[in-house]
């Protein structure tokens, strides 16, 4: 759906496990989005998937495990190399 | 504009009216239930929704039993909601816990049961102290702080705002008039008739029930009645939506039906109820941590403060009006717990015209004249 403007430097990042290519200096959301990754998470309360929408640190809806870590709002978050990025399903685990 | 007429007027449209007014229309009563507007202290908006038993009625032996039979009743009570609106207000009663993180707080939490126990007619309400083994079994999270807690399997929580909106859908049903923007400047009694004056013009019942929480404290001398009343600011903090960890209540910390994590507890006086004082809400952060170190990375979403309705000595006043016959009023702190209370008990009593003192004589606000009350 987007396309690069410019192809600059990249880092290699995992989503799922699977290796994905994003430049440096985009947020994780860019990144998920620029791959064709069509959603990042799936809602707390009925399961439905979710894309990265506002990606200014509003909606929330582009929650993703970051390293880890739960329910981290991948629009505010640079990508760095090496950084594993999960799918958020439903509600965060306590502790992850 | 004609006067409308009702069999009885509550006044007050948080948890004590609706549970109330839900109440009188099962009994076939013509009810309004009278709101201030969107400027009113909502107390029944901000609440722990807890429903719980244990160390209530330390000073006055019936609030233990008055507490028990609600506590009781309150698994029927959601089922009957059930039935006539088809909402679920999540209620749930697995016993609940209050944590101790020293000795010396776990000391002074068996004392106060130990006093609570040892008065003349208590209800026993088998709460037990749990040393730190004996909690890990049934909340394996808890951190190595937590030296024991005492545990009361009566107690419980339910999901308080859904429970709001179902008794109003339920009094909806049920034909209530409920009328908002009504707050009530004078109630005056002619002809054995109510009148009760407000800026949208009069309404008029033969009976009237104050159900107003702390403003009962303003409404209850216009018909021969008192509410001496203390309000207190509580703050909570709310965390982001969790996978399910904490299967029980605990009094400061609980886990919602819908995930997030409320922590409370604070108490403060003061009526201002948009004030947040983060040095408290710190303080209930860093002690939920110390009691549940897995919530250190959670995020927070929300915090907020509300005020507590509560009486001068923190127990409920129940009373009906000498000198203006068919008034009622009703106060208590805690609107979640007592509420299947209201709806099931003491509606009855206010359709049939008079309390059943041997329920609810203890709470007679005349308990706050000494000599009146010997």
């Amino acid at each position: 759906m987007f396309k690069r403007l410019h192809d600059t430097a990249t880092v290699t990042i995992t989503v799922d496990g699977q290796p994905v290519r994003a430049r440096i200096g985009d947020t994780v959301a860019a990144a998920l989005l620029a791959a064709g990754i069509d959603h990042c998470r799936t809602t707390p309360v009925t399961g439905a998937p979710r894309a990265p929408y506002c990606l200014m640190g509003v909606c929330f809806d582009c929650l993703v495990t970051i390293d880890g870590v739960g329910n981290r709002q991948g629009c505010l978050v640079p990508v760095r190399e090496g950084m594993a990025v999960a799918t958020q399903i439903g509600k965060r685990e306590a502790g992850r | 504009m004609a006067a409308r007429e009702y069999d009885v007027a509550v006044v007050g449209g948080g948890l004590v009216g609706a549970a109330t007014a839900w109440g009188l229309a099962r009994e076939g009563c013509r009810v309004a239930l009278l709101d201030e507007g969107d400027r009113a202290v909502r107390a029944s908006r901000g609440n722990f929704a807890l429903v719980w038993v244990q160390s209530k009625g330390l000073g006055l032996a019936p609030y233990a039993g008055w507490t028990i039979r609600s506590s009781d009743a309150w698994a029927g009570f959601a089922a009957i909601l059930k039935d006539e609106t088809g909402l679920d207000v999540c209620f749930q009663r697995p016993g609940g816990f209050h944590l101790a993180l020293s000795e010396k707080e776990l000391e002074a939490r068996a004392e106060v049961l130990k006093r609570l126990h040892n008065q003349p007619g208590i209800v026993d309400y088998k709460t037990e102290i749990l040393d730190h083994s004996q909690v890990a079994r049934m909340l394996p999270d808890i951190g190595p702080e937590v030296v024991g807690a005492s545990y009361c399997p009566l107690d419980g929580h339910v999901n308080s705002l859904r429970l709001f909106r179902t008794l109003h859908q339920a009094i909806h049903a049920r034909g209530v008039d409920y009328l908002p923007s009504h707050r009530v400047d004078d109630i005056q009694r002619e002809g054995g008739v109510f009148r009760l004056l407000t800026p949208q013009g009069e309404v008029r019942a033969g009976r009237v029930a104050l159900a107003a929480g702390n403003a009962n404290m303003r409404l209850a001398p216009m018909v021969g009645l008192e509410a001496p009343m203390k309000p207190e600011r509580g703050q909570i903090v709310v965390t982001e939506r969790l996978r399910p960890f904490l299967n029980y209540p605990v009094v400061t910390l609980r886990q919602t039906d819908e995930g997030t994590v409320m922590i409370g507890d604070s108490k403060e006086e003061g009526t201002d109820p948009a004030r947040i004082t983060l040095g408290v809400a710190a303080t209930e952060a860093e002690r939920a941590v110390r009691q549940f170190p897995l919530l250190a990375n959670v995020n927070v979403v929300r915090t907020w403060s509300a005020i507590r309705v509560m009486t001068q000595d923190g127990f409920p006043i129940y009373d009906e009006s000498e000198t203006h016959p068919g008034a009622f009023v009703l106060c208590c702190h805690s609107g979640v717990t007592l509420a299947a209370n209201h709806a099931l008990t003491v509606a009855p009593m206010i359709a049939r015209g008079a309390l059943d003192k041997a329920l609810v004589a203890p709470f007679s606000a005349r308990r706050f004249h000494v000599q009146e009350a010997a």
